[in-house]
């Protein structure tokens, strides 16, 4: 029997390697790649401590939250191509039309 | 056996979410991508919820990161246009706050410790499908509303014209 804190600290391993993606790259690609990944940790946490207490609802939370990422990865890669169509960059330092 | 399981899938996790942030080709970060998803799925297996596992491997390794391979394919940047990354003082910085926020975050939950359920069968398909279609029956359809709204999103924003 594992102790169910060894799973919420790979999670939040998990998570921290996500974000730490989200705010260092430049490319746009890996930065949609590493929020996948942050809400992939997320999940870790939801279905061990839904399995350890006996509880479905960690798993519905999980479903959701799978939902939910595969919503964000169409809308967001469609953004995608579409400022590539417009841009020719995924760079997105050189995005910066919206900065005061 | 299972710490044995848990740390070589949980191992393999955090070492393909490494090579997803560090690799610079999006190419070989979707391959890690995948690689990180089924250790995730394997430990879902470890936890009993063998309906989320399967869950994971179709829709993520299935579909979303396909979608993520079309998407590098289709736009194709050449190597010499992707943005350069240079390590900087900042960027460490990040580094060393998300390692804070990791330790802060193992500190917080090193006494979580639930009661042992005696048979679990919480992750079974009869279990997850018995409380999603129950108690869980209107987020289940505004689900379906949500994935509406994303397939009619990402038609209209990736059509020739916006």
């Amino acid at each position: 029997m594992m102790e169910p804190s060894a799973y919420l600290i790979l999670s939040g391993i998990l998570f921290a390697i996500g974000a730490v993606g989200v705010v260092a790259r430049k490319n746009a690609l890996i930065i949609l790649m590493s929020v996948e990944l942050m809400l992939n940790g997320v999940n870790v946490a939801f279905v061990a401590v839904g399995s350890y207490l006996g509880d479905p609802t960690g798993g519905i939370f999980a479903f959701m939250v799978m939902t939910v990422a595969a919503a964000e990865a169409a809308v967001g890669l469609s953004i995608l191509i579409a400022i590539y169509r417009l841009k020719e960059t995924i760079d997105i330092t050189e995005l910066s039309v919206l900065k005061w | 056996m299972e710490p044995i399981l848990f740390t070589l899938f949980g191992a393999i996790a955090v070492g393909g979410a490494l090579l997803v942030v560090t690799r610079k080709n999006p190419m070989s970060a979707a391959i890690s991508l995948i690689l990180s998803l089924f250790a995730v799925a394997a430990l879902f297996v470890l936890r009993q919820a063998h309906f989320l596992a399967a869950i994971q491997v179709i829709v993520y390794a299935g579909a979303v990161v396909v979608l993520f391979i079309f998407v590098i394919m289709l736009i194709n940047v050449p190597e010499n246009r992707l943005p350069v990354e240079k390590l900087t003082v900042y960027r460490l910085l990040g580094v060393v706050a998300a390692g804070l926020l990791m330790i802060e975050g193992a500190v917080a939950s090193r006494n979580f410790s639930a009661p042992a359920a005696a048979v679990n069968e919480a992750g079974s398909v009869e279990a997850v499908g018995r409380a999603l279609f129950t108690d869980y029956l209107l987020a289940f359809e505004v689900t379906s509303v949500l994935l509406l709204a994303a397939v009619v999103g990402a038609t209209v924003l990736a059509k020739k014209k916006i």
